[in-house]
Protein backbone atom coordinates (compact mmCIF):
# COMPACT_ATOMS: atom_id res chain seq x y z
CA UNK A 1 0.00 0.00 0.00
CA UNK A 2 1.32 3.45 -1.38
CA UNK A 3 1.21 5.66 2.12
CA UNK A 4 1.61 8.89 0.07
CA UNK A 5 -1.93 9.99 0.04
CA UNK A 6 -1.77 10.07 4.22
CA UNK A 7 1.55 11.74 4.11
CA UNK A 8 0.10 14.02 1.91
CA UNK A 9 -3.55 14.82 3.52
CA UNK A 10 -1.45 15.55 6.25
CA UNK A 11 0.67 18.02 5.56
CA UNK A 12 -2.10 19.81 3.43
CA UNK A 13 -4.13 19.97 6.52
CA UNK A 14 -1.78 20.59 9.41
CA UNK A 15 -0.08 23.68 7.09
CA UNK A 16 -3.40 24.37 6.40
CA UNK A 17 -4.76 24.91 9.76
CA UNK A 18 -1.97 26.41 10.51
CA UNK A 19 -2.62 29.16 8.67
CA UNK A 20 -6.21 29.09 9.20
CA UNK A 21 -5.47 29.46 13.13
CA UNK A 22 -3.93 32.00 13.49
CA UNK A 23 -5.50 34.18 10.81
CA UNK A 24 -8.95 33.08 12.38
CA UNK A 25 -7.79 34.31 15.48
CA UNK A 26 -7.15 37.56 14.19
CA UNK A 27 -9.76 38.22 11.79
CA UNK A 28 -12.86 37.05 14.67
CA UNK A 29 -10.40 39.64 17.00
CA UNK A 30 -10.31 42.77 14.90
CA UNK A 31 -13.81 41.81 13.23
CA UNK A 32 -15.80 42.21 16.43
CA UNK A 33 -14.36 45.83 17.03
CA UNK A 34 -15.84 47.01 13.76
CA UNK A 35 -19.19 49.09 12.55
CA UNK A 36 -22.03 46.67 13.06
CA UNK A 37 -22.91 47.03 9.63
CA UNK A 38 -19.49 46.51 7.89
CA UNK A 39 -19.02 43.87 10.49
CA UNK A 40 -22.44 41.88 9.09
CA UNK A 41 -21.22 42.51 5.48
CA UNK A 42 -17.46 40.81 6.31
CA UNK A 43 -19.06 37.99 8.25
CA UNK A 44 -21.22 36.54 6.02
CA UNK A 45 -18.44 36.69 3.12
CA UNK A 46 -16.38 34.91 5.90
CA UNK A 47 -18.67 32.72 6.34
CA UNK A 48 -19.83 31.33 2.99
CA UNK A 49 -17.40 28.88 2.38
CA UNK A 50 -18.92 26.63 5.14
CA UNK A 51 -22.06 26.60 3.02
CA UNK A 52 -21.09 26.55 0.09
CA UNK A 53 -20.55 23.55 -2.12
CA UNK A 54 -16.72 22.88 -2.46
CA UNK A 55 -16.84 22.88 -5.79
CA UNK A 56 -18.16 26.28 -5.88
CA UNK A 57 -15.05 27.28 -3.85
CA UNK A 58 -13.02 25.36 -6.15
CA UNK A 59 -14.36 27.12 -8.83
CA UNK A 60 -13.82 30.29 -7.56
CA UNK A 61 -10.30 29.79 -6.02
CA UNK A 62 -9.60 28.39 -10.14
CA UNK A 63 -11.26 31.87 -11.06
CA UNK A 64 -8.26 33.87 -8.96
CA UNK A 65 -5.37 31.01 -8.78
CA UNK A 66 -5.42 29.52 -12.52
CA UNK A 67 -2.53 30.28 -14.15
CA UNK A 68 -4.50 32.92 -16.96
CA UNK A 69 -6.18 34.58 -14.33
CA UNK A 70 -5.17 37.14 -12.35
CA UNK A 71 -3.28 36.14 -9.53
CA UNK A 72 -2.10 33.09 -10.84
CA UNK A 73 -0.94 34.82 -14.07
CA UNK A 74 1.37 37.02 -11.99
CA UNK A 75 2.79 34.41 -10.08
CA UNK A 76 3.71 32.22 -12.96
CA UNK A 77 5.38 35.12 -14.14
CA UNK A 78 7.36 36.76 -11.49
CA UNK A 79 8.10 33.14 -9.81
CA UNK A 80 7.58 31.06 -12.44
CA UNK A 81 5.15 28.73 -10.16
CA UNK A 82 1.83 27.27 -10.89
CA UNK A 83 -0.61 27.44 -8.11
CA UNK A 84 -3.04 24.59 -9.56
CA UNK A 85 -2.25 21.48 -10.00
CA UNK A 86 0.25 20.80 -7.97
CA UNK A 87 0.58 19.26 -4.01
CA UNK A 88 0.36 22.46 -2.31
CA UNK A 89 -2.64 23.45 -4.32
CA UNK A 90 -4.64 21.51 -1.73
CA UNK A 91 -3.36 23.73 0.98
CA UNK A 92 -5.41 26.79 -1.11
CA UNK A 93 -8.98 24.33 -1.03
CA UNK A 94 -8.57 23.27 2.54
CA UNK A 95 -7.58 26.93 3.66
CA UNK A 96 -10.83 28.44 2.73
CA UNK A 97 -12.82 25.44 3.18
CA UNK A 98 -11.41 25.10 6.87
CA UNK A 99 -11.07 28.73 7.69
CA UNK A 100 -14.88 29.81 8.99
CA UNK A 101 -14.69 26.86 11.23
CA UNK A 102 -11.75 28.33 13.36
CA UNK A 103 -13.25 32.16 12.46
CA UNK A 104 -16.61 31.19 13.83
CA UNK A 105 -15.41 29.38 16.56
CA UNK A 106 -12.66 31.91 18.06
CA UNK A 107 -15.32 35.05 17.61
CA UNK A 108 -17.79 32.90 19.66
CA UNK A 109 -15.11 32.47 22.14
CA UNK A 110 -14.04 36.36 22.42
CA UNK A 111 -17.92 36.93 22.41
CA UNK A 112 -17.79 35.50 25.70
CA UNK A 113 -14.86 36.62 27.17
CA UNK A 114 -15.67 39.04 29.88
CA UNK A 115 -14.79 42.44 28.76
CA UNK A 116 -14.27 44.36 32.66
CA UNK A 117 -11.14 41.60 32.31
CA UNK A 118 -9.53 43.44 29.95
CA UNK A 119 -10.27 47.12 31.30
CA UNK A 120 -9.54 46.21 34.08
CA UNK A 121 -5.77 45.38 32.59
CA UNK A 122 -5.89 48.65 30.76
CA UNK A 123 -6.51 50.91 33.71
CA UNK A 124 -3.92 48.67 35.47
CA UNK A 125 -1.95 50.42 32.81
CA UNK A 126 -0.63 46.59 31.07
CA UNK A 127 -0.70 47.09 27.07
CA UNK A 128 -2.88 45.97 24.90
CA UNK A 129 -0.26 43.44 23.49
CA UNK A 130 0.19 42.10 27.49
CA UNK A 131 -3.96 41.85 27.70
CA UNK A 132 -4.23 40.06 24.47
CA UNK A 133 -1.69 37.13 24.90
CA UNK A 134 -1.98 36.88 28.84
CA UNK A 135 -5.13 37.52 29.74
CA UNK A 136 -7.52 37.00 26.64
CA UNK A 137 -6.15 34.44 24.73
CA UNK A 138 -5.69 32.34 28.09
CA UNK A 139 -9.50 32.60 29.09
CA UNK A 140 -10.46 31.89 25.53
CA UNK A 141 -7.99 28.78 25.02
CA UNK A 142 -10.74 25.72 25.16
CA UNK A 143 -12.54 27.80 22.38
CA UNK A 144 -9.69 28.46 20.32
CA UNK A 145 -8.17 25.05 20.73
CA UNK A 146 -11.60 23.29 19.50
CA UNK A 147 -11.85 25.58 16.57
CA UNK A 148 -8.46 24.63 15.59
CA UNK A 149 -8.80 20.89 15.77
CA UNK A 150 -12.02 21.19 14.11
CA UNK A 151 -10.55 23.21 11.15
CA UNK A 152 -7.83 20.84 10.75
CA UNK A 153 -10.35 17.73 10.85
CA UNK A 154 -12.20 19.68 8.05
CA UNK A 155 -8.97 20.27 6.14
CA UNK A 156 -8.35 16.85 6.23
CA UNK A 157 -11.53 15.37 4.59
CA UNK A 158 -11.56 18.54 2.03
CA UNK A 159 -12.86 16.87 -1.25
CA UNK A 160 -14.64 19.16 -4.05
CA UNK A 161 -12.25 21.88 -4.11
CA UNK A 162 -9.22 19.72 -3.98
CA UNK A 163 -10.08 17.78 -6.95
CA UNK A 164 -10.85 21.39 -8.76
CA UNK A 165 -7.68 23.12 -7.99
CA UNK A 166 -5.32 20.22 -7.58
CA UNK A 167 -6.85 17.19 -9.26
CA UNK A 168 -5.71 13.84 -8.72
CA UNK A 169 -1.92 12.53 -9.67
CA UNK A 170 -1.19 9.34 -7.80
CA UNK A 171 2.59 10.37 -6.20
CA UNK A 172 2.09 13.73 -6.47
CA UNK A 173 -1.00 15.50 -5.73
CA UNK A 174 -3.62 12.71 -4.37
CA UNK A 175 -4.99 12.71 -0.81
CA UNK A 176 -6.43 10.44 1.05
CA UNK A 177 -10.35 11.32 -0.41
CA UNK A 178 -9.37 11.66 -3.69
CA UNK A 179 -7.65 8.17 -3.87
CA UNK A 180 -10.42 6.76 -2.09
CA UNK A 181 -12.94 8.09 -5.15
CA UNK A 182 -10.40 7.30 -7.62
CA UNK A 183 -9.73 3.45 -6.17
CA UNK A 184 -13.87 3.04 -5.89
CA UNK A 185 -14.05 4.27 -9.16
CA UNK A 186 -11.31 1.68 -10.68
CA UNK A 187 -12.91 -0.78 -8.64
CA UNK A 188 -10.46 -1.67 -6.24
CA UNK A 189 -12.85 -2.19 -3.36
CA UNK A 190 -10.83 -3.76 -0.98
CA UNK A 191 -7.84 -0.75 -1.09
CA UNK A 192 -10.57 1.76 -1.08
CA UNK A 193 -12.08 0.54 2.00
CA UNK A 194 -8.61 0.78 3.85
CA UNK A 195 -8.16 4.10 3.25
CA UNK A 196 -11.49 4.71 4.24
CA UNK A 197 -10.86 2.71 7.53
CA UNK A 198 -7.73 5.30 7.61
CA UNK A 199 -9.67 8.21 7.22
CA UNK A 200 -12.52 7.12 9.56
CA UNK A 201 -10.10 6.51 12.77
CA UNK A 202 -8.34 10.00 12.42
CA UNK A 203 -11.32 11.98 12.36
CA UNK A 204 -12.75 9.96 15.35
CA UNK A 205 -9.67 10.88 16.93
CA UNK A 206 -9.87 14.94 16.46
CA UNK A 207 -13.26 14.41 17.57
CA UNK A 208 -12.67 12.86 20.58
CA UNK A 209 -10.08 15.54 21.37
CA UNK A 210 -12.66 18.48 20.88
CA UNK A 211 -14.75 16.53 23.02
CA UNK A 212 -12.40 16.34 25.90
CA UNK A 213 -11.39 20.11 25.16
CA UNK A 214 -15.03 20.83 26.26
CA UNK A 215 -15.40 18.46 29.20
CA UNK A 216 -12.63 20.65 30.29
CA UNK A 217 -14.04 23.91 29.53
CA UNK A 218 -16.98 23.09 31.25
CA UNK A 219 -15.69 22.00 34.83
CA UNK A 220 -13.09 24.43 34.34
CA UNK A 221 -14.56 27.57 33.70
CA UNK A 222 -17.76 27.90 35.84
CA UNK A 223 -15.96 28.52 39.13
CA UNK A 224 -14.99 32.29 37.99
CA UNK A 225 -18.07 34.93 39.04
CA UNK A 226 -19.49 36.52 35.84
CA UNK A 227 -21.84 39.30 36.40
CA UNK A 228 -22.06 41.22 33.70
CA UNK A 229 -21.13 45.00 34.30
CA UNK A 230 -24.35 47.04 35.09
CA UNK A 231 -24.65 50.84 32.96
CA UNK B 1 -6.05 66.64 45.34
CA UNK B 2 -9.12 67.85 43.01
CA UNK B 3 -11.09 65.61 40.09
CA UNK B 4 -13.10 67.58 37.40
CA UNK B 5 -15.81 66.11 35.79
CA UNK B 6 -18.06 67.49 32.84
CA UNK B 7 -19.15 65.14 30.09
CA UNK B 8 -21.88 64.30 27.83
CA UNK B 9 -22.59 60.87 26.07
CA UNK B 10 -25.45 60.45 23.93
CA UNK B 11 -26.90 56.54 23.82
CA UNK B 12 -30.05 56.95 21.89
CA UNK B 13 -32.40 55.98 24.45
CA UNK B 14 -30.37 57.86 27.37
CA UNK B 15 -27.94 61.09 27.15
CA UNK B 16 -25.25 60.68 30.12
CA UNK B 17 -24.45 64.26 31.50
CA UNK B 18 -22.51 64.81 34.53
CA UNK B 19 -20.91 67.89 35.73
CA UNK B 20 -19.02 67.45 39.51
CA UNK B 21 -16.11 68.50 40.88
CA UNK B 22 -14.56 66.11 43.55
CA UNK B 23 -11.84 67.43 46.35
CA UNK B 24 -9.79 64.80 48.24
CA UNK B 25 -11.45 62.72 50.68
CA UNK B 26 -14.42 59.79 49.38
CA UNK B 27 -17.31 61.62 47.15
CA UNK B 28 -20.17 59.02 46.88
CA UNK B 29 -22.44 58.87 43.88
CA UNK B 30 -25.99 57.57 44.59
CA UNK B 31 -28.45 56.86 41.96
CA UNK B 32 -30.62 53.94 41.38
CA UNK B 33 -29.34 51.09 39.03
CA UNK B 34 -29.27 52.47 35.16
CA UNK B 35 -29.43 55.92 36.09
CA UNK B 36 -25.29 55.91 34.45
CA UNK B 37 -22.90 56.07 37.59
CA UNK B 38 -20.87 53.22 36.25
CA UNK B 39 -21.25 54.97 33.08
CA UNK B 40 -19.44 58.17 34.30
CA UNK B 41 -16.89 55.90 36.76
CA UNK B 42 -15.57 54.05 32.89
CA UNK B 43 -15.78 57.31 31.16
CA UNK B 44 -13.28 58.82 33.95
CA UNK B 45 -11.04 55.63 33.36
CA UNK B 46 -10.97 55.83 29.64
CA UNK B 47 -12.61 53.07 29.07
CA UNK B 48 -15.58 54.52 27.59
CA UNK B 49 -15.25 57.64 25.70
CA UNK B 50 -17.41 60.70 25.85
CA UNK B 51 -19.16 62.73 23.26
CA UNK B 52 -18.31 66.07 24.74
CA UNK B 53 -16.40 67.79 27.87
CA UNK B 54 -13.74 67.64 30.12
CA UNK B 55 -12.21 65.39 32.42
CA UNK B 56 -9.12 66.75 34.74
CA UNK B 57 -7.66 65.47 37.28
CA UNK B 58 -5.19 68.23 39.61
CA UNK B 59 -4.63 69.77 36.20
CA UNK B 60 -3.94 67.03 34.22
CA UNK B 61 -6.39 66.61 31.13
CA UNK B 62 -7.53 63.12 30.65
CA UNK B 63 -10.22 64.39 27.88
CA UNK B 64 -10.87 67.45 26.54
CA UNK B 65 -13.12 67.00 23.40
CA UNK B 66 -12.22 70.87 22.44
CA UNK B 67 -8.85 70.03 22.36
CA UNK B 68 -8.70 66.53 21.41
CA UNK B 69 -7.48 65.09 24.31
CA UNK B 70 -8.12 61.70 25.03
CA UNK B 71 -5.66 59.85 27.04
CA UNK B 72 -5.54 55.97 27.36
CA UNK B 73 -6.62 54.01 30.26
CA UNK B 74 -2.74 52.95 30.45
CA UNK B 75 -1.80 56.96 31.05
CA UNK B 76 -4.23 58.02 33.20
CA UNK B 77 -3.22 56.09 36.80
CA UNK B 78 -6.74 55.44 37.59
CA UNK B 79 -7.19 52.80 40.23
CA UNK B 80 -11.27 51.51 39.16
CA UNK B 81 -12.23 48.80 41.34
CA UNK B 82 -14.92 46.69 39.21
CA UNK B 83 -18.20 45.39 40.44
CA UNK B 84 -17.17 41.62 39.50
CA UNK B 85 -13.49 42.55 40.44
CA UNK B 86 -12.01 41.06 37.09
CA UNK B 87 -9.50 39.57 38.59
CA UNK B 88 -7.40 37.52 36.08
CA UNK B 89 -8.94 33.90 36.18
CA UNK B 90 -6.29 32.16 34.91
CA UNK B 91 -3.39 33.76 36.93
CA UNK B 92 -2.66 33.01 40.81
CA UNK B 93 -3.45 35.55 43.24
CA UNK B 94 0.38 36.10 43.34
CA UNK B 95 0.21 36.61 39.49
CA UNK B 96 -2.49 39.01 39.43
CA UNK B 97 -0.94 41.38 42.08
CA UNK B 98 3.10 40.74 40.19
CA UNK B 99 0.96 41.62 36.81
CA UNK B 100 -0.26 45.11 38.69
CA UNK B 101 3.51 46.17 39.08
CA UNK B 102 4.22 44.91 35.39
CA UNK B 103 4.16 48.68 33.89
CA UNK B 104 5.81 50.07 36.84
CA UNK B 105 8.59 47.99 38.22
CA UNK B 106 11.00 46.18 35.87
CA UNK B 107 12.96 44.33 38.66
CA UNK B 108 11.67 41.06 39.68
CA UNK B 109 12.93 40.67 42.99
CA UNK B 110 11.96 44.23 44.14
CA UNK B 111 8.20 43.64 42.77
CA UNK B 112 8.46 40.24 44.70
CA UNK B 113 8.72 42.48 47.88
CA UNK B 114 6.38 44.54 47.13
CA UNK B 115 3.60 42.22 46.39
CA UNK B 116 4.48 40.42 49.67
CA UNK B 117 3.47 43.46 51.70
CA UNK B 118 0.68 43.94 50.10
CA UNK B 119 -0.30 40.29 50.79
CA UNK B 120 0.21 41.29 54.30
CA UNK B 121 -1.77 44.06 54.28
CA UNK B 122 -4.96 43.05 52.89
CA UNK B 123 -4.41 39.71 55.23
CA UNK B 124 -4.05 37.35 52.05
CA UNK B 125 -0.96 35.17 53.18
CA UNK B 126 -1.75 31.44 52.11
CA UNK B 127 -3.70 32.57 49.36
CA UNK B 128 -1.17 33.20 47.25
CA UNK B 129 -1.43 30.21 44.71
CA UNK B 130 -5.17 30.38 44.29
CA UNK B 131 -6.67 30.98 41.41
CA UNK B 132 -9.75 34.20 41.71
CA UNK B 133 -12.36 30.93 40.98
CA UNK B 134 -10.75 29.37 44.43
CA UNK B 135 -11.67 32.70 46.68
CA UNK B 136 -14.43 33.86 48.71
CA UNK B 137 -16.61 37.14 47.39
CA UNK B 138 -14.70 38.67 50.13
CA UNK B 139 -11.27 37.44 49.68
CA UNK B 140 -11.42 38.53 45.77
CA UNK B 141 -12.53 41.89 46.74
CA UNK B 142 -9.73 42.07 48.95
CA UNK B 143 -7.14 40.94 45.82
CA UNK B 144 -8.91 43.02 43.46
CA UNK B 145 -7.90 46.22 46.25
CA UNK B 146 -4.77 45.22 46.38
CA UNK B 147 -3.90 45.01 42.77
CA UNK B 148 -5.30 48.42 42.40
CA UNK B 149 -3.14 49.84 45.15
CA UNK B 150 0.19 48.12 44.03
CA UNK B 151 -0.91 50.44 40.61
CA UNK B 152 0.17 53.52 42.80
CA UNK B 153 -2.98 54.90 41.60
CA UNK B 154 -4.00 58.58 41.84
CA UNK B 155 -7.63 58.51 42.22
CA UNK B 156 -9.62 55.67 43.24
CA UNK B 157 -13.05 54.72 41.46
CA UNK B 158 -15.07 52.00 43.28
CA UNK B 159 -17.94 50.16 41.42
CA UNK B 160 -20.78 49.19 43.55
CA UNK B 161 -17.97 46.84 45.61
CA UNK B 162 -20.36 45.32 47.59
CA UNK B 163 -23.15 44.32 45.14
CA UNK B 164 -21.63 40.94 44.94
CA UNK B 165 -20.94 39.91 48.31
CA UNK B 166 -24.00 38.73 50.51
CA UNK B 167 -25.31 41.05 53.81
CA UNK B 168 -22.90 39.33 57.14
CA UNK B 169 -19.88 39.92 54.88
CA UNK B 170 -20.29 43.34 53.29
CA UNK B 171 -20.55 44.91 56.67
CA UNK B 172 -16.90 43.78 58.02
CA UNK B 173 -15.54 44.25 54.37
CA UNK B 174 -16.97 47.67 54.74
CA UNK B 175 -15.02 48.36 57.97
CA UNK B 176 -12.37 47.23 56.12
CA UNK B 177 -12.65 49.39 52.76
CA UNK B 178 -13.45 52.29 55.34
CA UNK B 179 -9.95 51.82 57.21
CA UNK B 180 -7.93 51.91 53.67
CA UNK B 181 -10.18 54.78 52.14
CA UNK B 182 -8.52 56.54 55.56
CA UNK B 183 -4.99 56.10 54.06
CA UNK B 184 -5.38 56.58 51.07
CA UNK B 185 -4.00 60.25 49.94
CA UNK B 186 -6.10 60.48 47.15
CA UNK B 187 -9.30 61.25 45.89
CA UNK B 188 -12.26 58.74 45.77
CA UNK B 189 -15.75 58.16 43.92
CA UNK B 190 -17.93 55.81 45.52
CA UNK B 191 -20.40 54.51 43.50
CA UNK B 192 -23.60 52.78 45.35
CA UNK B 193 -27.47 52.03 45.03
CA UNK B 194 -27.44 52.11 48.84
CA UNK B 195 -27.97 55.27 50.99
CA UNK B 196 -26.67 53.42 53.44
CA UNK B 197 -23.37 52.44 52.22
CA UNK B 198 -22.97 55.98 50.75
CA UNK B 199 -24.02 57.87 54.35
CA UNK B 200 -21.69 55.79 56.16
CA UNK B 201 -18.66 55.85 53.80
CA UNK B 202 -18.55 59.17 52.17
CA UNK B 203 -18.16 62.67 52.89
CA UNK B 204 -20.01 64.56 50.22
CA UNK B 205 -22.33 63.13 47.65
CA UNK B 206 -23.53 63.81 44.48
CA UNK B 207 -27.14 62.35 43.23
CA UNK B 208 -27.61 60.76 40.32
CA UNK B 209 -31.06 60.27 38.69
CA UNK B 210 -31.03 59.29 34.64
CA UNK B 211 -28.16 60.46 33.61
CA UNK B 212 -28.00 63.63 35.05
CA UNK B 213 -25.66 64.64 38.19
CA UNK B 214 -26.85 66.80 40.99
CA UNK B 215 -24.16 69.22 42.37
CA UNK B 216 -21.66 67.91 45.37
CA UNK B 217 -23.35 68.49 48.79
CA UNK B 218 -22.30 67.16 52.19
CA UNK B 219 -23.72 63.99 52.79
CA UNK B 220 -25.61 64.81 56.04
CA UNK B 221 -27.50 67.82 54.18
CA UNK B 222 -28.70 65.20 51.69
CA UNK B 223 -30.17 63.39 54.63
CA UNK B 224 -31.34 66.20 56.74
CA UNK B 225 -32.16 68.76 54.08
CA UNK B 226 -32.82 67.38 50.82
CA UNK B 227 -33.73 69.76 48.24
CA UNK B 228 -35.66 67.92 45.26
CA UNK B 229 -38.00 64.93 45.76
CA UNK B 230 -35.46 62.67 43.31
CA UNK B 231 -33.02 63.51 46.42
CA UNK B 232 -35.45 62.99 49.18
CA UNK B 233 -36.60 59.67 47.59
CA UNK B 234 -32.81 58.70 47.13
CA UNK B 235 -32.51 59.20 51.11
CA UNK B 236 -34.87 56.87 51.89
CA UNK B 237 -37.97 59.20 52.36
CA UNK B 238 -41.47 57.44 51.60
CA UNK B 239 -44.23 59.58 52.34
CA UNK B 240 -44.72 62.52 49.24
CA UNK B 241 -47.65 64.68 48.72
CA UNK B 242 -47.96 67.35 45.71
CA UNK B 243 -47.75 70.67 47.15
CA UNK B 244 -48.62 74.35 47.46
CA UNK B 245 -47.84 77.80 49.31
CA UNK B 246 -50.65 78.64 51.72
CA UNK B 247 -49.14 81.78 53.58
CA UNK B 248 -46.40 82.03 55.34
CA UNK B 249 -44.48 79.17 56.84
CA UNK B 250 -48.03 76.81 55.77
CA UNK B 251 -48.37 74.43 53.04
CA UNK B 252 -51.47 72.69 50.99
CA UNK B 253 -50.79 68.81 50.45
CA UNK B 254 -52.56 68.56 47.60
CA UNK B 255 -52.72 64.53 47.93
CA UNK B 256 -53.27 64.63 51.41
CA UNK B 257 -55.94 67.68 51.59
CA UNK B 258 -54.69 69.25 54.41
CA UNK B 259 -52.78 72.42 55.40
CA UNK B 260 -49.81 72.26 57.64
CA UNK B 261 -47.07 74.47 59.11
CA UNK B 262 -43.25 73.88 58.36
CA UNK B 263 -39.63 75.35 60.16
CA UNK B 264 -36.91 76.18 58.40
CA UNK B 265 -36.63 77.15 54.35
CA UNK B 266 -38.23 76.23 51.13
CA UNK B 267 -37.10 76.15 47.66
CA UNK B 268 -38.49 78.56 45.05
CA UNK B 269 -41.30 77.17 43.65
CA UNK B 270 -41.53 73.92 45.53
CA UNK B 271 -43.97 71.43 44.49
CA UNK B 272 -43.87 68.31 46.86
CA UNK B 273 -43.33 68.31 50.77
CA UNK B 274 -41.91 64.74 51.64
CA UNK B 275 -42.21 63.30 55.69
CA UNK B 276 -40.12 60.11 56.84
CA UNK B 277 -41.99 57.36 58.28
CA UNK B 278 -40.95 57.40 61.73
CA UNK B 279 -41.35 61.33 62.25
CA UNK B 280 -44.99 60.50 61.64
CA UNK B 281 -46.60 60.40 65.12
CA UNK B 282 -50.02 58.34 65.92
CA UNK B 283 -52.37 60.58 68.39
CA UNK B 284 -54.88 59.55 70.53
CA UNK B 285 -58.14 60.87 68.88
CA UNK B 286 -59.26 62.50 72.62
CA UNK B 287 -55.92 64.50 72.03
CA UNK B 288 -56.17 65.32 68.78
CA UNK B 289 -58.76 68.20 68.45
CA UNK B 290 -57.11 72.02 67.78
CA UNK B 291 -53.36 70.34 67.80
CA UNK B 292 -52.07 72.18 64.77
CA UNK B 293 -50.42 69.24 62.28
CA UNK B 294 -52.66 66.92 62.83
CA UNK B 295 -55.28 65.38 60.72
CA UNK B 296 -57.17 61.74 60.99
CA UNK B 297 -56.65 58.35 58.49
CA UNK B 298 -57.85 55.96 57.41
CA UNK B 299 -56.25 52.32 57.90
CA UNK B 300 -55.88 50.83 54.80
CA UNK B 301 -53.28 47.88 55.89
CA UNK B 302 -51.16 46.98 58.57
CA UNK B 303 -47.85 45.12 57.64
CA UNK B 304 -46.24 43.40 60.27
CA UNK B 305 -42.25 43.96 59.72
CA UNK B 306 -39.36 42.03 61.53
CA UNK B 307 -38.86 43.87 64.02
CA UNK B 308 -41.68 46.86 63.61
CA UNK B 309 -45.32 47.09 62.44
CA UNK B 310 -45.60 49.26 58.96
CA UNK B 311 -49.56 50.64 58.99
CA UNK B 312 -50.50 52.43 55.90
CA UNK B 313 -52.92 55.19 56.07
CA UNK B 314 -54.94 57.41 53.94
CA UNK B 315 -56.17 60.57 54.64
CA UNK B 316 -59.24 60.95 55.45
CA UNK B 317 -59.23 65.08 53.75
CA UNK B 318 -57.97 63.04 50.38
CA UNK B 319 -61.33 61.43 49.78
CA UNK B 320 -62.82 62.63 46.42
CA UNK B 321 -59.34 64.64 45.77
CA UNK B 322 -57.86 63.69 42.80
CA UNK B 323 -54.66 62.69 44.26
CA UNK B 324 -51.44 61.00 42.68
CA UNK B 325 -52.07 57.94 43.63
CA UNK B 326 -48.56 56.94 44.36
CA UNK B 327 -48.61 59.56 47.35
CA UNK B 328 -51.90 59.07 48.33
CA UNK B 329 -50.95 56.17 50.96
CA UNK B 330 -49.24 57.43 54.05
CA UNK B 331 -46.33 54.79 55.53
CA UNK B 332 -45.95 55.00 59.14
CA UNK B 333 -43.75 52.88 61.48
CA UNK B 334 -43.99 51.82 64.66
CA UNK B 335 -42.73 49.49 67.49
CA UNK B 336 -44.72 46.46 67.89
CA UNK B 337 -45.20 47.29 71.38
CA UNK B 338 -46.25 51.08 70.46
CA UNK B 339 -48.97 49.47 67.81
CA UNK B 340 -50.30 47.22 70.54
CA UNK B 341 -50.66 50.09 72.97
CA UNK B 342 -52.29 52.34 70.39
CA UNK B 343 -55.08 49.20 69.06
CA UNK B 344 -55.57 49.26 73.76
CA UNK B 345 -56.00 52.69 74.55
CA UNK B 346 -57.69 53.30 71.22
CA UNK B 347 -60.24 50.33 70.68
CA UNK B 348 -59.95 50.46 66.87
CA UNK B 349 -58.17 49.75 64.39
CA UNK B 350 -60.44 51.40 61.58
CA UNK B 351 -58.74 54.83 61.59
CA UNK B 352 -55.65 56.89 63.06
CA UNK B 353 -55.00 60.36 64.44
CA UNK B 354 -51.39 61.40 63.40
CA UNK B 355 -49.15 64.28 63.86
CA UNK B 356 -46.33 65.65 62.03
CA UNK B 357 -43.65 67.89 63.81
CA UNK B 358 -43.03 71.24 61.66
CA UNK B 359 -39.26 70.74 61.61
CA UNK B 360 -39.81 67.24 59.71
CA UNK B 361 -41.47 68.68 57.42
CA UNK B 362 -39.17 68.51 53.72
CA UNK B 363 -40.28 70.90 51.51
CA UNK B 364 -39.22 69.93 48.35
CA UNK B 365 -38.46 71.25 44.53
Amino acid sequence: MDWYPLYNSLRIALISSVIVFFSGIFTAYYIAKLHPVLKGILDVVLTLPLVLPPTVVGYFLLVVLGPRRCVGAWILEVFHTRLVMTWYSGIFAAAVVAFPLMYRTARGAFESFDETLAYSGQTLGLSNRYIFWRIRMPACRQGIMAGGVLAFARALGEYGATSMIAGYTPGKTATISTTVYQLWRTNNDTLAFRWVVVNVVISAVVLLIVNLLEKREKTSGGSHIHLSGRS
Amino acid sequence: MSLYVDIKKNLGSFVLETKFEADGGVTGILGASGCGKSMTLRCIAGILKPDAGRIELDGRVFFDSEKKINLKPQQRHVGLLFQNYALFPNMTVWQNLMAALLPYEKEKSRAASSVRLVIKKFALDGLEKRKPGQLSGGQQQRVALARIFLSKPQVLLLDEPFSALDDFLKWKLELELSDLLEEFSGSTLFVSHSREEIYRLCDRVCVMEQGKSSPVIPIKQLFETPVSRAAAVLSGCKNYSRACPAGEGRVYAQDWGVTLEYEGDAPEPFHYIGVRSHYIYPVLSKDAAGKKNTFCCEIMRVVEDVFSIVILLQPKGAEGLEAEEENRKIRVEMTKEAWKEFCRREGTQKEMWIWIEGRDIMVLA
